[in-house]
């Protein structure tokens, strides 16, 4: 057990050093572009050029540089944004809640919708059910977030006028639950119609593959009607595969989302994240980025524990 | 039984009629605009900005005069040029990668997966997006991008396939002949492991476009004069545009639509004409 736990920090490891790097090295591939913008023609003087680069730091050499923005980012400080000098991770933990409730709803909905559809599509083969479950993960594949969402304003706040098709609250700020809910089911249906198609695909194959065990047969030998052997015996055995294929889709979720905020001009990390590379505001750009992909390792890594301890095939077999 | 991939494919008429379609849709974005005289860059003057569609501008004008139709064809031509190149970069740079990590094992295995693994925490659109504002908009560095960040998808299949069969006796017996290491890749592993990736490129020039087009709808992709389908239904990004003229944005939106599930088409039939179990429908 421990010696699987072990392991598995240790892969995690270099892991936050690849990512931490990558985006440090694309922080100053950009930050060289500022620097080049203050080149010739542009009326800046030597003087002007090295006042800038000492202002970000860029004056300093590269390890230094990246030692000293890892040790801010351990202990929660991302630097300062260009544009207003205001601290990132400050502006970070505005935008995350909003954003959570955003993918967090679209992905519950997604489970809700995907779970109960892929065990009757795989009890049922080419029934109706089977065939909505193809249709869904077609329009997940093939439609692109962003056209659903157009879509999904051209319909719904347009045309029938129900829903709004910005923002997170009319007024402004919050004024009540009906309010948020009724500015949250747009952006929400579309993270959850663009992740659906996936989930619905691998609980049905998952479950597929799980009906040829033997121990189906043995529920099915002992008289337990086709409801329970599916229910109790083929969706419980197909769990593990389900969860790996949400655990996967994580990082394809929350880029989804990243795009439907922007869309739908919705207060999140996501429209900060463009916010940030419209205006050139790169300490913006890279603590997003981080934190983002931080966030997947962390849950990756918390979830890949769940299962050692949940499920010792998982412990020996890849130990 | 017993038939030739190719001639399973052909009898598979779902996936056939998506490799009509695309071929049919590439045919037209490449000979279309020089069969009928179409510029995608020129204002019609006379047509005027945002015209109805007529006999002389199928779907119209845009904001600036251009005819649609046009720009439709030619934003297609970028659109699927990026989108299939990029492909072919990935899957250049996946399957060696793959097949190094999976046969040598030890150091190799640990850094190029632990890159694959880097890689995949970012969300790909994030890291495209931040990519490309890097090194600037242009299509060839949109298919950089994309090409470079795409490997690991197919590393991993790769990989995967090798692990299981680099223990085989052919592998060994290779081994024991005094083969070089290039050798068993190239002739012993290599056509072992390959069916599942020939499936898995039409996916990846599918999702290519997808986030080629998601870029340049967002406004950091392909830009103006040159056109591609994301950046054509940026338009609708305006009300009137959205609500008002259906044939501007409709059109570049059906063509991603279309051209996305008939790549997801032929890489199921692929993945049912290579593999000999799935001979005569579905398993």
């Amino acid at each position: 057990m421990g010696r699987y736990f072990r392991r598995r920090l240790l892969t995690a490891i270099p892991v936050f050093f690849g990512i931490t790097i990558l985006v440090f090295c694309m922080l100053n591939l950009a930050q060289g572009s500022i620097l080049d913008l203050m080149g010739e023609g542009s009326g800046a003087t030597d003087a002007d050029r090295s006042a800038l680069a000492a202002s970000l730091g860029l004056d300093q050499p590269l390890p230094q540089r990246y030692l000293s923005w890892l040790g801010g980012l351990l202990r929660g400080d991302l630097g300062n944004s260009y544009a207003n000098g205001k601290p990132v991770a400050g502006l970070i933990a505005q935008r995350v809640g909003p954003s959570l409730l955003l993918t967090g709803t679209g992905v519950a909905l997604a489970v809700a919708i995907a779970l109960p559809l892929g065990v009757l599509a795989a009890a049922q083969p080419r029934s109706g059910w089977d065939r909505t479950a193809s249709a869904l993960s077609l329009i997940s594949f093939g439609v692109p977030g962003f056209f659903l969402c157009l879509a999904g304003i051209f319909l719904f706040s347009v045309t029938l006028g129900w829903l709004p098709a910005n923002g997170m609250y009319a007024a402004g700020r919050f004024s009540g639950l009906a309010d948020l809910l009724r500015h949250l089911i747009l952006p929400a249906g579309v993270v959850c119609l663009s992740s659906v198609g996936e989930l619905v695909k691998q609980t049905r194959a998952a479950c597929l593959e799980t009906l040829g065990e033997d121990y189906i047969r043995t529920a099915r030998a002992k008289g337990l009607t086709e409801r329970a052997v599916m229910v109790r015996h083929a969706f419980r055995g197909s769990l593990i595969p389900v969860l790996t294929t949400i655990l996967s889709h994580i990082p394809h979720i929350l880029g989804g989302s990243v795009v439907v905020e922007q869309v739908f001009g919705w207060p999140g990390m996501g429209s900060l994240l463009f916010s940030g590379i419209s205006g050139r505001d790169y300490t913006v750009v890279m603590g997003v980025t981080v934190v983002i992909a931080l966030t997947v390792l962390l849950t990756n890594l918390l979830l890949d524990l769940v299962y050692g301890l949940v499920d010792p095939r998982v412990r020996y077999g890849k130990g | 039984m017993g038939r030739s991939p190719w001639a399973r494919f052909r009898a598979d008429r779902r996936a056939m009629v998506c490799l009509y379609l695309l071929c049919a849709e590439l045919l037209a974005v490449l000979l279309l605009p020089p069969l009928l005289g179409l510029e995608p860059n020129v204002s019609d003057l006379e047509a005027g900005f945002w015209a109805l569609p007529s006999a002389e501008h199928p779907l119209g004008t845009d904001d600036v005069g251009r005819d649609l139709l046009a720009r439709l064809l030619s934003g297609g031509q970028v659109s699927l040029f990026i989108g299939l190149s990029s492909a072919a970069i990935s899957t250049a740079l996946g399957v060696p990668l793959g097949l190094l990590a999976g046969y040598r094992r030890g150091a190799w295995e640990f850094w190029i997966m632990r890159l694959a693994d880097i890689f995949q925490t970012f969300p790909s659109i994030v890291l495209v997006l931040c990519l490309v504002t890097v090194v600037g908009p242009a299509a060839l560095n949109i298919v950089l991008v994309l090409g470079l960040l795409g490997w690991t998808g197919i590393a991993r299949l790769v990989y995967g396939n090798t692990l299981a069969v680099r223990e085989r006796e052919y592998v060994l017996a290779a081994r024991a002949l005094g083969a070089r290491t290039g050798t068993i890749l190239r002739r012993n592993i290599l056509p072992n492991v390959i069916s599942p990736v020939w499936c898995s490129i039409p996916l990846r020039a599918g999702r290519a476009i997808l986030s080629e087009s998601s870029l340049s709808f967002l406004g950091f992709g392909i830009r103006a004069p040159q056109a591609s389908w994301g950046s054509m239904i940026q338009y609708a990004s305006n009300l009137t545009v959205l609500t008002g003229r259906p044939w501007v944005w409709l059109p570049p939106g059906l063509c991603i639509i279309l051209t996305v599930l008939c790549l997801a088409g032929i890489g199921d039939g692929l993945r049912d004409a290579l593999d000999p179990r799935f001979d005569g429908g579905r398993p």
